[in-house]
């Protein structure tokens, strides 16, 4: 559904095949992938699954083993860094320490030499876009790190690029500046209409960003889809536990009818799923555990309001988040806990450990894996 | 913690003696600087500053400074430049036997400098060549460089990588990110090389005796005076202004030093870099 | 540089071997050279032990008691080294000397009757003066070996139950040791090869191996027996350097483990 927002949207980047080995490591294992023009794009995994090098790749800073990366129709092979149409902001953001914020920003339009006055209105345009006007004149090691961060979003952004790099550029604030920048630099994708790839770890910042996000571990892509499909859809465990909790139980099929497939799972019993429930291409005797996330469970208190399933067990684990609970419940016949969360509504009392209690769940919450 | 106090009181009177002991030698130069004796011994006997007047009209000694400032500027400038491209490969590339290669550079750090006088000597004997100032600016370089990259890699590794990889992603070339980025950001550790192998050159004496034809050094020229006690003083007034000098090169280097600092962004009362 | 530098041991060895080996055979046997080079020895070697031993202390009070400046601190231990090393060798003798500047002291302040005559022209002479010059090379590997030290680990440390002087043979001592390691390298291996000093301060019986490689060279006019003689030296003071960094770090090693 989200996928066809941008239906006529072309192809800005295209990756086919793209390889790329240090001595015998493999770093990345064959990546192919289209980003499409104007689009936020995320490239998230743990650290070491290939994304930074995958980004230097595009930004001309590594050279595929194998494999082409065509940037706006145009092949990359033997371009070096400086002639290609990207421009990176970097994880340290880079800021040249000897240089002021104006001639930090301008750097790269000097090459182009510009008559005084543009070059002079086009930086302060660039500084005013991320809301650093009149900073121009400050020396760049008086800035904070979020300012570091604008600047060198500015640098990149007044050399107009077809593509905006991101290596993890949000890493080294503190979680509120974090917060604020990822909503900022957001509208300011927006605004400007350039594709930015984002390189990130951070699974919530991938899912709030972005229009599109690949998962990638171990040099692979696993799943490239928009943030609520990878988010209710993962292909597979990993993606699963790597984009928010998600609670595993053992399962099996016992039958299959035109409509549904019959589930023996543990802890929850029989569950019936559609056949439109299972990923492309898994057949059911091909389903060994199921997947739900701690929200899709819900603990009634006083005996309201009902669910369609109820299971019950025993509260081993209460933690308080302030809007939200977390509860580790032992679900009866299982022995490892879930996590269900609950969200603190006006009145609903807490659990506390020891106690009973009765778990409600929808069967078209729960996600299917090999 | 009046146990701690009285440790660290110890340690205090320590550190003090200890200082009296690195400084005594250097503070009595001067003293016997202006001393109007000839004899280099307690107690003094008046002020004078004719010894430094001797020096004006001393030839010998006006060819040994030239000399000197020959060998000197030449060493710290060549030293200097390998020392640069040498740092910048350590610093940036990885190339093969990277550790072997670097170890024999930085190998004339701790040989003794009669060992690396003596086989210089072998070699230039050996092709022919016969002893100049040139051959000492040679013994002189190979003593250097290893200062030289010293000083430099800890510059080269102050830098982040990124920096000049930003410089290049904004369409700069190879040459014109060493211009622009580059070099202004190891500018400090370039003066500070270069004010320290000026003075390890000018302050080198083995070498320079071993590897120097008819010119003499400075160095070699004050070991030869060192024989008659008659122009002891007038050394002595020599050795202040040296001294003095020396102080202030030292100071400007630490002065670049700190301003690099202070350009990173970093507290310029760390020690980074100075070592 | 690099191939200068290869070049002048590789051409080296050629010349030498065309010589034969009796030069080595002459340095490894006339008990004058072997005196010479068993001298020089111990001589650095008490250099090494008092320079290191005296530099320590230091090197831990500007890193654990110095907190403002500590780079001020660097700088002055640094300066006296870097003016003339001729000048500082010969004001040494000026201070040590019969009617020096320590002995006159020590008259006028009635500690003494008559001038020591044990501290100038001989081995002591040479150790003062040696300990002196490679001050600074001797505190500065320990000042980067400490301030490496996480201070956490000595609160951790005390945390446990260590007082002071336990804390500190039980976590700064081993953990400062590969800067005493670098230290007590760096000291040794240039002062076996120093020639100003014994020259100036040592006397006849401060003479050490580098001397009688000068002279061998000079007046004596036979290069290779010097050469013979330094190489031979080269390769002593490089085993003893070895066994040192060797043995040291398999002790760390059993220590830390």
């Amino acid at each position: 559904m989200l996928d066809t927002e941008k239906p006529h949207a072309r192809t800005i980047i295209d990756l086919d095949g793209v390889t790329k080995s240090f001595g015998s490591v493999q770093a990345l294992k064959g990546i192919t992938a289209t980003i499409r023009e104007g689009e936020f794009f995320s490239l998230l995994g743990p650290s070491g699954c290939g994304k930074t090098t995958l980004l230097r790749m595009i930004a001309g800073f590594e050279d595929p083993t194998t494999g082409t990366i065509t940037i706006d129709d145009k092949p990359m092979a033997g371009i070096a860094a400086n002639h290609r149409p990207t421009n990176m902001v970097f994880q340290s953001y880079a800021i040249f320490p000897h240089l002021s914020v104006a001639d930090n920003v301008g750097y790269g339009l000097k090459k182009r030499r510009l008559p005084k006055a543009d070059y002079k209105r086009e930086v302060e345009q660039a500084l005013a876009m991320v809301d650093l006007g009149g900073y121009g004149p400050r020396a760049a090691h008086t800035l904070s790190g979020g300012q570091r961060q604008r600047v060198a979003l500015a640098r990149a952004l007044i050399m107009k690029p077809k593509v905006v790099l991101l290596d993890e550029p949000l890493s080294a604030l503190d979680k509120k500046l974090r917060d604020q920048m990822q909503l900022e630099l957001r509208q300011l994708q927006r605004s400007v209409g350039i594709t930015f790839i984002l390189v990130t770890h951070d699974q919530e910042e991938a899912l709030i960003m972005s229009d599109r996000i690949a998962v990638m571990f171990d040099g692979q892509i696993e799943q490239l889809a928009t943030p609520e499909e990878l988010y209710r859809r993962p292909v597979n465990q990993r993606v699963a536990s790597f984009i928010g909790v998600m609670n595993f139980l053992g399962a099996q099929a016992t039958g299959s009818t035109d409509t549904h497939v019959s589930l023996d799972v543990q802890a929850l019993g029989k569950i019936d799923i559609p056949h439109s429930g299972l990923p492309k291409g898994m057949k059911p005797e091909d389903i060994h555990r199921v997947g739900v996330r701690p929200e899709m469970m819900t603990i009634l208190i006083d005996g309201a309001p009902s669910a369609e399933r109820i299971v019950e067990g025993e509260v081993t684990e209460t933690s308080y988040y302030g809007d939200m609970t977390y509860y580790s419940v032992r679900l009866n016949g299982l022995e490892t806990p879930v996590t269900i969360s609950m969200r603190n509504t006006a009145g609903r009392a807490v659990l506390r450990p020891g106690e009973t209690a009765r778990v409600g769940f929808a069967t078209d919450s729960i996600i299917v894996f090999r | 913690m009046s146990n701690r106090r009285n440790k660290l009181n110890w340690l205090n009177v320590y550190a003090v003696v200890y200082m009296v002991f690195l400084y005594a030698p250097v503070v009595l130069l001067p003293i016997f600087a202006f001393n109007s004796s000839t004899i280099i011994a307690f107690p003094l006997s008046g002020f004078t500053t004719e010894w430094f007047g001797v020096l004006w009209t001393t030839e010998a000694l006006h060819n040994a400074v030239r000399n000197s400032m020959l060998v000197s500027v030449s060493t710290a400038i060549i030293s200097t430049v390998l020392g640069l491209f040498a740092a910048r490969a350590v610093a940036r590339y990885t190339f093969p036997f990277q550790r072997g290669i670097m170890g024999l550079v930085m190998l004339p750090l701790v040989l003794p400098e009669i060992i690396i006088a003596v086989s210089l000597l072998i070699v230039l004997i050996q092709l022919g060549l016969s002893l100049s100032l040139w051959t000492v600016v040679l013994g002189h370089v190979l003593i250097c460089t290893p200062f030289s990259i010293a000083v430099l890699s800890s510059a080269f590794r102050g830098l982040d990588p990124s920096m000049e990889e930003a410089s290049f992603d904004l369409g700069e070339t190879h040459w014109g990110t060493f211009r622009r980025v580059t070099f202004p950001l190891v500018m400090p550790g370039v003066i500070s090389s270069l004010l320290i192998t000026f003075t390890i050159s000018l302050d080198e004496f083995i070498i320079a005796f071993f590897l120097t034809g008819t010119d003499v050094t400075l160095p070699v020229y004050i070991w030869s005076q060192l024989r008659f006690p008659a122009k002891l003083p007038s050394i002595m007034a020599l050795g202040t202004i040296l001294l003095a000098l020396t102080v202030v090169l030292l100071i400007l280097a630490e002065f670049f030093r700190r301003r690099s600092a202070t350009r990173r962004g970093l507290d310029a009362s760390t020690t980074e870099g100075l070592i | 540089m690099v191939v200068t530098f290869s070049f002048w041991t590789q051409n080296y060895l050629d010349l030498d071997t065309s010589f034969t080996l009796a030069n080595y055979r002459e340095a490894w046997t006339d008990p004058l050279y072997r005196e010479l080079m068993l001298r020089s020895l111990r001589i650095s070697l008490i250099v090494t032990i008092v320079t290191v031993l005296l530099a320590f202390p230091i090197a831990y009070h500007v890193s654990f008691h110095v907190h403002q400046r500590k780079a001020l601190w660097l700088f002055l231990i640094t300066v006296p080294f870097w003016t003339s090393y001729l000048l500082r060798v010969f004001l040494w003798k000026v201070i040590l000397g019969y009617n020096g500047v320590l002995n006159s002291a020590l008259l006028g302040l009635g500690l003494i009757d008559e001038p020591l005559s044990f501290i100038l022209y001989n081995a002591n002479a040479v150790v003062i003066t040696l300990a002196h010059a490679w001050a600074p090379f001797a505190i500065l590997p320990i000042f980067v070996a400490l301030e490496r030290i996480d201070r956490s680990l000595l609160e951790a440390a005390k945390d446990l139950g260590d007082g002071p002087v336990r804390s500190f043979f039980r976590v700064t001592l081993p953990l400062a040791m590969p800067g005493v390691v670098a230290a007590t390298i760096i000291v040794l291996i240039p002062t076996v090869g120093d020639y100003i000093t014994p020259r100036l301060v040592g006397g006849t019986e401060g003479l050490m191996i580098s001397n009688m490689i000068q002279v061998q060279f000079g007046k004596a006019n036979n290069a290779p027996l010097g050469a013979a003689l330094a190489v031979s030296s080269m390769f002593i003071v490089g085993g003893i350097s070895l066994l040192i960094f060797f043995a040291t770090r398999k002790i760390g090693r059993g220590g830390a483990d």
